[in-house]
Parts: C-alpha cells; sequence; structure tokens
C-alpha cells in the first residue's frame, strides 16, 4: 500500500493538482481566481503527459552519438503545444475579464448575476440580440 | 494541378490558416470591405477543396495525406473518409453560404474598426473546425479543437455591442470549454500511455488486445466526457444558450451549424474507429449514458425553448433538443440510427443555419429578436418571416423537408432496436418543436394590434439569398436525400461493420 | 393524356392558380376570375377521367423514391375518383359562394384567404390520388397546414384559440398516432402501397391487429372519431366559406376517405372481417355516432349544430367501415358524396343567414324562413338528404349502410341507424320548423322587416347544391358502379 503510494507519487500528485484547479474553478467566484484554477488544472495534465515520458534509467533524448537509453521525448513536444495552448486561453480569459470589468464594473461572479437579473428583470420580453 | 490536387488535404487547413494573417494585413488602410471579401473568397475556395475531396472519397479511395512527408504513425496524418469529408463540406458549406450575409448583418452589429480582426478570428475558426476534421491524430485533434475554441470565445465576445452579457457568455464558455478540452487531452495522454501511439488508425489497432485496462476505460470515459462538453449534451449544455443568444447573428449562424457538429463527429470517431461498439464498456455508455441523457436532452430542451420570449435563445435550446436527437442515433448502435445522427449532422445544419439567419435578418431591421417585438412581421417582412416558418417546418419534422429524413431515420432505428417507447418519445418531441414554432407564426401573423409606428420593411436580398438558398436547400435535400442517405449509410456501415 | 400529366396537373392547377391569385391581388374581380377559371379547369381536368376509370383503366405515376421503399407515387382507383370528383366540383361552387360572402361581409385578407384554398384543394387532390400510405401522409399534413391559416383567418383571439385547438389536434394525432402507425406496418411488411387485399395478411399476429387499426383510426383526426372530435366544433371560428370547404368539401372527407383507403387496401376487408378486429371501431363509430347527434340537439349555435352533425354523419362512414363488408364499404363511399352536398348546402345557408342578418342562433332565427324564402327551401332540402329520406341523396347512403349492417348481423347498429335519424329529424328540422312557421319574437322583430334574402352569390350556390341532393338520389347508381370494382 505504502508502497503504491511512493512508487506512483507522480499520479498522486497530477490527480492532487487536478482536483485543486478544479475546485478553484468551481468554487470562487472571481474570474481571475477561476482563470488560476483552471492554469492549475492544466498544469496537472502537463505533469501527467511529461512523467508519462520518463523511462527508466533513461536520459535527456538529447542524441550524443554513444548508445544509451533515452526518455520519450514525444510528451515533451505535445506539452510544449499544450502550454501555448494554455498560454492562449488564459490570455484571452484575462482579456475578457478586464472587458468585464470596464463593462460591470465588478469581477465576483456573484455581482455580476446581479447585474444580470436586473437587465433581465428590466427587459421583460427577452431584450435586444 | 496535380500538385495542387495532391496535397488538398493539408490545403484544405493551410489556405484559411495562412489567409488569417493576411487578413490582419487590411487594418493597414482599413479595408473593411476588403477584408469580408477576402474572407468570403476563403471560404468559397475551402468550399471547393471540401467538395474535391469529398467527391474524390466517394468516387475513388480514402485519402491519407502524410504532413510533411513523415509516414504515420510516427508523423501525423491527415487522413480523409466519407465521414470527414462529409463534415468538411458541412461546414465550409454554411460558411460559403454565410459569408454574404455577413456584410450588412457585420456592419449593424459590430463596431467598425473591430470588423477587420472579426474576420481575422472568423478565419482561425474556420481554420479549427477544418483541422479537427481532417487531421488522423488524436492531439492534432485537440489542438485544432482549441483553435477553433479560442477564435469562437473571441466571436462570441464581439457581440458586447448588442448586449454586455456576450462577455459573461464568452467567459463561461471558455472555462467550460477549455475543461473539455482538458479533459480530452487527459484521456488521450492515458490512452498514449498504454498504447504508445497518437494516430487514430494505429490506436484502433493497439487498443484491440487492451479491452480490459483501466487505464483505456479511464482514458475513453475521459475523452467521452470531454467531447459531451464541447457539443453540449445534457446537463453539460449549460454554456450554449447564452453563448448563441448573445453572439452576433453571423456567429450564432455558423456555431449553431458547425462547431457543435465537429465536436458530435469527434465522438463518432473516437466511438467508433478508435473503440466500437465490441468493446463492452462502449455498449455500456450506449445504454446507460447516451440513451438516457439523449432522451433528457430532447425535452428538457424542447420543454424549456417553448417558455422563452426571446427567440435566439428559444432555437439554442431547441438545438440542445436536436443535438440530444443526434445522441439518440449513436446510442441506438445499429445502421438506421447512426445513419439519423450522421444525417442530423447534415440536416441540422442546414435547418438551423436557415433559422438563425432569418432571425439575423430581423435583428438587423428590428434591432432585437424578442418575441413580443416581432408583432405582426409576418406582413411587413414576408420573406424573411417566411423563411423562418419554413425552417421551422423542418425543425418539426414535415415530411418533404431534411427534419423529416432524419427523423424517420430514427424512428426506424428505435423500433429496431425494439424500443417501442422511445419512438414515441421521439413523436412527442416533434410535436412539443411544433408549439414553440407556432408561437412564433401566431405572434408574426395572427396579431391584428400592430405597432404602427414600428418601421420594418424587408431586408435587402444579399441578407435573403442565402437565407433562401439554405430554406431551398432544406426542401431539396427532403425530397432528393440519396446523395446524403448514400453517404451516411457508407458511413454506419463501416462503423458498425468493419470498424469494431 | 397520358396518366402522368393528367394527375401532375390536378396537383398543379390549383396551385398555378394561387400564384395567378397572389399576382392579381389588386384586382379583385380578375383575381376572383382566377379562382374560377383554376376551379372549372381542375374539374374539367379531373371529370376527364371518368371515363377512363369506368373503362377499367389503370392510371398511375411514381415522382420519386424520398426513402427507400417510400416513393411519391400516385395511382386512380374508383375511391379516390370519387373523392377527387366531389373536391373539385364542389370547389367551384364553394368559390362562387366564397366571392358572395366574403364581399357581402366585407372580409379582409381575400388574397391570403383564395390562394389558402388553392393550396388546400391541391393538397386534397394529392390526398385522393395517393398511391401509397406515405404520399398520403404527405398531403394529409399539408392539408393540415395549409388549412390552418383559413381556420384563423379572423385573427382575433377566438380564432387564434380555435385554431390552435384544431391545429394541435389534427398534429398531435396524424404525428402521434398516425406516423406510428405507419412506420409500424412499414417495418412489418416492408411497403406502403395501397394494394387490394390489404398488405398485411400473414404479416402480423393477428392480435395485434385491433391496436394497429386504433392507431390508424385514432390517428386520422380528420374523421373525428371521439375522443378526438373536438377540433371540428372549435373550427367553426372560421368565414363560413372555410367551414364548407372542411366539412363539405375537404378536410373530413378527407379523413373518412383516408379511413376507407386504409381499411380497404392496407388492412383488407376480408382480412379485417376474418379476424374481427375491427369489431371494437364499430361501437367507438356507434358511440360517437349517437352522442356527437344528442351534443348537437344541445347547441343552439346554427353552426356548432351542424359540426356536431358533421362528427355524427362522419361516423356513419367509419362504421360501415369498420362493419368490414362491401356493402358497408359501398354505402360509406356513398355516403361520402351524399354528406358532402347535403352539408354544403346547410353550411351556404348559415353563411348566407349571417350576411343577410348577422344573427348565429337557432333561437334568433324565429320566423326568418318567410323573409328568406329560398335559404331556407335549400336549407330544408339539404336536411332531408342527411336525415336520409327519399327523393334525396342521403337515403341510399343509409340504405347501403342498414344492409351493410344486416349483412354481418350487428342488429344493434340498425338500432343505432334508426335512432341517430330519429335525433337528426330533431335536430335538423325544428331549424326549419322554427323558420318556417314560428312567429318572429318582439325582440327581433324590429329588425325582421329589414331582413331580406341574402346577396345572389350566396343564394345560388345552396339553391344548386340543393337541387343537386334530389338529382344525385336518382343518380347514385352511377357512383355505386363506379365503387363496386373495390368490393368484388
Amino acid at each position: 500500500m505504502v508502497d503504491a503510494l511512493i512508487s506512483h507519487y507522480n499520479y498522486w500528485l497530477i490527480i492532487i493538482l487536478m482536483m485543486l484547479g478544479l475546485y478553484i474553478v468551481v468554487s470562487r467566484g472571481n474570474l481571475v481566481k477561476k482563470i488560476v484554477g483552471l492554469n492549475i488544472f492544466q498544469t496537472s495534465v502537463f505533469i501527467l503527459y511529461i512523467s508519462l515520458g520518463k523511462v527508466s534509467g533513461g536520459t535527456a533524448p538529447i542524441l550524443t552519438g554513444k548508445p544509451e537509453t533515452f526518455s520519450n521525448p514525444l510528451p515533451h513536444v505535445l506539452i510544449l503545444t499544450a502550454i501555448v495552448v494554455g498560454i492562449a486561453t488564459t490570455a484571452l480569459g484575462l482579456a475578457l475579464v478586464v472587458r468585464i470589468r470596464e463593462s460591470y464594473g465588478t469581477i465576483e461572479e456573484d455581482d455580476i448575476l446581479i447585474a444580470e437579473r436586473s437587465q433581465e428583470v428590466s427587459e421583460p420580453n427577452g431584450g435586444t440580440v | 494541378m496535380n500538385i495542387i490536387l495532391a496535397h488538398l488535404p493539408v490545403l484544405q487547413v493551410a489556405i484559411p490558416l495562412i489567409a488569417a494573417p493576411i487578413c490582419v494585413l487590411f487594418t493597414f488602410g482599413g479595408h473593411r470591405k476588403l477584408a469580408w471579401c477576402f474572407t468570403l473568397v476563403i471560404s468559397w475556395v475551402s468550399f471547393l477543396i471540401a467538395g474535391a475531396l469529398l467527391s474524390h472519397v466517394l468516387l475513388e479511395a480514402d485519402i491519407s495525406y502524410a504532413i510533411g512527408n513523415w509516414p504515420p504513425p510516427f508523423g501525423i496524418e491527415y487522413r480523409v473518409d466519407p465521414i470527414n469529408a462529409f463534415v468538411l463540406l458541412i461546414i465550409s458549406g454554411i460558411s460559403a453560404i454565410a459569408l454574404p450575409f455577413a456584410r450588412l448583418s457585420v456592419e449593424k452589429e459590430i463596431e467598425n474598426d473591430r470588423h477587420i480582426l472579426f474576420y481575422t478570428s472568423y478565419l482561425l475558426c474556420l481554420t479549427g473546425l477544418l483541422g479537427v476534421t481532417i487531421t488522423g491524430d488524436a492531439f492534432n485533434i485537440f489542438v485544432f479543437l482549441e483553435i477553433s475554441s479560442l477564435s469562437t470565445y473571441v466571436l462570441i465576445a464581439t457581440g458586447v455591442r448588442q448586449d454586455r452579457r456576450a462577455l459573461t457568455a464568452a467567459y463561461n464558455y471558455l472555462i467550460l470549454g477549455t475543461i473539455g478540452a482538458t479533459f480530452f487531452v487527459i484521456g488521450i495522454g492515458l490512452l498514449y500511455m498504454v498504447t504508445g501511439t497518437l494516430n487514430i488508425a494505429d490506436l484502433a489497432e493497439r487498443l484491440k488486445p487492451l479491452s480490459d485496462n483501466r487505464a483505456v476505460h479511464a482514458g475513453f470515459a475521459f475523452i467521452v466526457i470531454g467531447m459531451a462538453l464541447k457539443l453540449a449534451l445534457f446537463p453539460m449544455h449549460v454554456w450554449l444558450p447564452n453563448a448563441y443568444t448573445y453572439a452576433p447573428s453571423l456567429v450564432t449562424v455558423f456555431l449553431a451549424a458547425t462547431s457543435t457538429k465537429v465536436s458530435v463527429y469527434v465522438l463518432l470517431r473516437f466511438l467508433f474507429t478508435v473503440f466500437g461498439p465490441t468493446y463492452d464498456f462502449v455498449d455500456l455508455t450506449f445504454e446507460f449514458v447516451f440513451l438516457p441523457l439523449a432522451l433528457l436532452a430532447m425535452f428538457a430542451g424542447s420543454i424549456t425553448a417553448i417558455f422563452q420570449t426571446n427567440v435566439k435563445r428559444l432555437f439554442a435550446y431547441s438545438s440542445v433538443a436536436q443535438l440530444g436527437y443526434m445522441m439518440l442515433g449513436v446510442s441506438l448502435s445499429n445502421i438506421p440510427g447512426l445513419m439519423a445522427t450522421i444525417l442530423h449532422i447534415f440536416n441540422h445544419a442546414l435547418m438551423k443555419g436557415a433559422l438563425f439567419m432569418a432571425l439575423g435578418c430581423v435583428a438587423y431591421r428590428l434591432g432585437t429578436v424578442s418575441l413580443s417585438s416581432m408583432k405582426g412581421l409576418g406582413r411587413s417582412m414576408p420573406w424573411t418571416m417566411g423563411a423562418l416558418i419554413l425552417g421551422g417546418l423542418s425543425l418539426i419534422g414535415v415530411p418533404g423537408t431534411v427534419g423529416f429524413i432524419s427523423k424517420w431515420h430514427l424512428i426506424l432505428g428505435t423500433l429496431e432496436a425494439g424500443y417501442w417507447p422511445i419512438a414515441i418519445l421521439i413523436v412527442g418531441s416533434s410535436l412539443l418543436a411544433v408549439i414553440y414554432i407556432w408561437k412564433i407564426v401566431e405572434v408574426a401573423y395572427l396579431e391584428n394590434d400592430v405597432d404602427q409606428n414600428q418601421v420594418s420593411k424587408e431586408v435587402p436580398i444579399s441578407m435573403l439569398a442565402p437565407l433562401w438558398v439554405l430554406v431551398i436547400l432544406n426542401f431539396y435535400f427532403g425530397i432528393d436525400a440519396d446523395l446524403t442517405t448514400w453517404v451516411a449509410r457508407n458511413v454506419a456501415e463501416t462503423f458498425l461493420g468493419g470498424g469494431a | 393524356m397520358s396518366s402522368q400529366s393528367v394527375l401532375l396537373l390536378s396537383i398543379l392547377i390549383p396551385l398555378l392558380g394561387g400564384v395567378g391569385i397572389s399576382l392579381l391581388r389588386h384586382a379583385p374581380n380578375l383575381r376572383e376570375a382566377c379562382t374560377l377559371i383554376s376551379s372549372v379547369l381542375l374539374a374539367f381536368i379531373v371529370y376527364s377521367l371518368l371515363p377512363r376509370i369506368f373503362s377499367g383503366e389503370e392510371l398511375s405515376f411514381t415522382f420519386r423514391e424520398i426513402l427507400p421503399g417510400l416513393a411519391l407515387e400516385f395511382d386512380v382507383e374508383p375511391l379516390g375518383m370519387l373523392f377527387a370528383c366531389i373536391a373539385s366540383g364542389l370547389w367551384i361552387i364553394n368559390s362562387l359562394y366564397s366571392i358572395g360572402y366574403m364581399r357581402g361581409n366585407n372580409e379582409d385578407n381575400q388574397t391570403r384567404f383564395y390562394i389558402y384554398f388553392t393550396i388546400a384543394i391541391s393538397s386534397s387532390m394529392g390526398i385522393a390520388f395517393a398511391g401509397n400510405m406515405f404520399t398520403l401522409f404527405i398531403f394529409y399534413e399539408i392539408l393540415t397546414l395549409s388549412t390552418y391559416p383559413l381556420v384563423a383567418h379572423k385573427q382575433n383571439s377566438d380564432a387564434k384559440s380555435g385554431a390552435r385547438i384544431y391545429l394541435g389536434l389534427l398534429l398531435g394525432t396524424s404525428v402521434g398516432f398516425q406516423l406510428v402507425a405507419i412506420i409500424w406496418t412499414f417495418l412489418v411488411t416492408g411497403t406502403l402501397d395501397f394494394t387490394p387485399a390489404g398488405i398485411l395478411k400473414g404479416k402480423i399476429d393477428p392480435t395485434l391487429l385491433p391496436i394497429l387499426l386504433a392507431l390508424y383510426m385514432f390517428g386520422i383526426g380528420k374523421a373525428a372519431l371521439m375522443p378526438f372530435h373536438r377540433w371540428l366544433p372549435s373550427a367553426m371560428v372560421a368565414p363560413t366559406p372555410v367551414s364548407a370547404l372542411l366539412h363539405a368539401v375537404a378536410v373530413v372527407k378527407a379523413g373518412v376517405f383516408t379511413v376507407l383507403k386504409v381499411v380497404i387496401y392496407i388492412f383488407g376487408i376480408e382480412f379485417l372481417s376474418e379476424t374481427g378486429a375491427s369489431t371494437w371501431l364499430v361501437w367507438v363509430a356507434s358511440f360517437t355516432l349517437l352522442v356527437a347527434s344528442i351534443v348537437a340537439i344541445t347547441k343552439d349555435n346554427l353552426k356548432a349544430r351542424l359540426a356536431y352533425s358533421t362528427i355524427s354523419q362522419l361516423s356513419y362512414i367509419v362504421l360501415g367501415a369498420a362493419l368490414a363488408s362491401g356493402l358497408g364499404i359501398l354505402g360509406g363511399g356513398l355516403h361520402i358524396a351524399t354528406h358532402a352536398i347535403g352539408k354544403i348546402t346547410l353550411f351556404m345557408c348559415a353563411g348566407a343567414i349571417y350576411v343577410a342578418t348577422h344573427k348565429t342562433e337557432i333561437s334568433d332565427m324565429a320566423g326568418l324562413g318567410r323573409k328568406m324564402p329560398f335559404t331556407f327551401a335549400a336549407f330544408t332540402i339539404g336536411s332531408l338528404s342527411i336525415i336520409g329520406l327519399p327523393p334525396f341523396a342521403g337515403t341510399w347512403s343509409k340504405w347501403y349502410l342498414a344492409l351493410a349492417a344486416a349483412d354481418t348481423q350487428m342488429w344493434l347498429v340498425i338500432g343505432v341507424y334508426m335512432l341517430s335519424s330519429l335525433l337528426n329529424v330533431w335536430y335538423l328540422l325544428s331549424i326549419v320548423a322554427k323558420g318556417f312557421f314560428a312567429p318572429p319574437s318582439e325582440a327581433t322583430d324590429c329588425s325582421q322587416r329589414k331582413i331580406q334574402e341574402a346577396p345572389i352569390l350566396c343564394v345560388l350556390p345552396p339553391c344548386l347544391t340543393a337541387i343537386g341532393c334530389v338529382a344525385l338520389f336518382f343518380f347514385a347508381d352511377h357512383i355505386v358502379e363506379l365503387l363496386r370494382p373495390i368490393v368484388n
């Protein structure tokens, strides 16, 4: 039991980070904090990929001419792509938060919901496009 | 010429991809009209390429194209087979038809200085959707999915000039969509862990002896949930109504007709090509997950639609119900059921494309799409409302329209699987559609006390023409369904017969 | 002319007429002329088929296959011929009447009215000439949808709620029951073609047969079987020419026509009588027959009374089909014709009364017969035909239906017929009696003096159809001749 815990520590870490990230997204009302949670969630996925690329006894996947065991370089490449995607998502999310702040004056989800509800009430017939 | 033909698969994606940064260059000089024109041309070129690919695949053989000449499974492969090519045609076709409509609609709804960036994002979205469809590599799907999703979030947010809720709609879609895509990536990671490959065809091979592996089960679950979020399967549909309602009209037309369909396609690809109904856990998912959720979607979507006062939101909930139909077809796991899903991918694109375009025309004249503001519109905008009603008839499934073709196959599929009560439920939910369409009919045509101050006349021909093209296609493919049913049958038989 | 062109023309002529009407919207006289010309042309084409059908010629034409095994197919057989003749012939009369009524009442939206009329007639032709259940179902739905704007014509809240019930019941039954029955039939037999001895024999477990029949019968909402009959009284909010169309020319006739087609060509008369699957229908139809007649007696609104009378009369035809005997089919088919011509007379008279006096309640019509002699005379003749007294057309249809009941030894049914005829006498002749013999009440007396006969275009058509009721009495044997090949 303890053996399984220790030998698979990377997966435990991944699970903890994943759950942390998701929990933050769900429980926090501040829009920026949600994006932070999303980032943590995505980071856990990066670690998942990278950690599964490691070959026991393998070294960095750089060709040196000597016959050696190399770790798998493919996950690294995939994660570079995923990191870029993550950055773009974060940037876009934060840009949206800035615009929401300009428009609503707040970045707390609860306050925004209240503002939207009152907007709905004032235009009972479905409102604008 | 031959070189171009040989590289069509990659050109399908490369052309809009390269077009996007070129479009940004139009900012120098502020050539908004040129940006629109450029986007239109690119869409048409994509449509022609998709058409060429479809005819090649139907008449000759599937296409396998190795990017950068790296052979699969080591390199990324673009693989075109009938289902692929069909969805490519739908995406590029809808884009090609919607863009003439876009000129005036975008003019009205989006600030002038944002037009060029709008069209750039549109091209990126097109790239992403086309890329998801055509690629044969699982991780590549993720990349293009995110390209299309990110540009979608931007496109939705541009609706802020009409209603600031577009921003929160885009934000919520961003959060949920990213979670969905990340789940998908986790699933791919788990599968990669077990098989060592990312190529879809290769995954299918290598997964065969691994059907008892827990990691495979977990990977399957993550992929299904991730895509279910993207395709707005009930109850993971919560982002859809707001996103469709507050986005600009063109964006709603394009998204409603394409983005969720692409996610359905990805799900189909994984369910049937990578996995396959012979795996126990896949079969169980159909029966215990998709079937009940699809039924719930059908009813929850239709019933919620009935009570909406904003017509765009009404049709957004209707889309949730229609996606339920598609998932129902999948869950039946027999030929007519799967044919119904594939047919509905096409037919729903036509239906919702026409409906949202008609609403875009209404928004163009009225500035709003609330039901109460549409009083007497049947008289002042006869062509637009006529198109809306005809699209509505297609939604209900009146014989002679595409909606009937899908419903027929779906009912046939449920009866073949022995699920009598579900056939009755399908019929029942079609009747619910009658209720909300008829609400619109009554308001538009049967109101006596029309506000005389309401000035509205018909929209210009550049908006009516694409609209009526879609309406006519609704009826054409409802009467001459040979091509679509042939493709659907072909695909269904491959998925259910050889794929497993 | 080839069968293809005739069949296509019969569906296209009304539609082309509709286009013409739409173009001529600003020239009312020309527009009305367009309607009349289309109706005369249509009748001409349809009636030209008669000698060919009598000589036993087969006319059919497949348009295209829409779904595997399901084609849009047209086929002329005696029953369809009968329905087409009635619909096209009565369209001419109804058009004349509509012109008089709509102008006399100064109704709005007349162009829209005439256009949807043409679509309704065109779809009736489609129903009449349908060669399989699929084609019939398509045109059945188009008929429902195209008559909706006619029912909702006045656009006030009554019209809207009446039209909602109309559409809801008709679409609900057709999609909820009829479509399910059609798909079930298709799954079990692999075809939906109308075949002389039916397509179900040997393909379906006989214990399931009554259920399938029930799905069809209740699914054919236009035949107004209880409890799905409410749409008919609700549709009375429409202008009277629409009521005439609904009750006599097209809609309910399409319903009972479909009932007969299903019984003859999907189930097969022999198969039904062997398995006894339609016995339950005899009782449901009898129940509708009697209860509708009783309700009719309680109604003071003339159109409502006539509506319930129609529900009752339709059940005669359903009953004839349910008896699963050749005589029943003959009687049912004959009743389609005789009821059509009788009911259209009654409705046109009701409309004429409205145009002339704006009265809708029977209790207000005391003594009106003396002021509007032609209208009430036509009404009397129509009533006597519906009741089934010689020398009026209704005699023969009731005769054959009674014979069918005797033939199948359903003696109770004969009792039902007799009771119902007595009820008919009560609720119809009481109107006639009130009109001719009752003294006008004081309240209505002052306005009575100014009342005179309705405009000529409102009075002439009912008089023509009244003469038709008499003529049909003598020509009924031709109809029986036409239908006989079906039952042999």
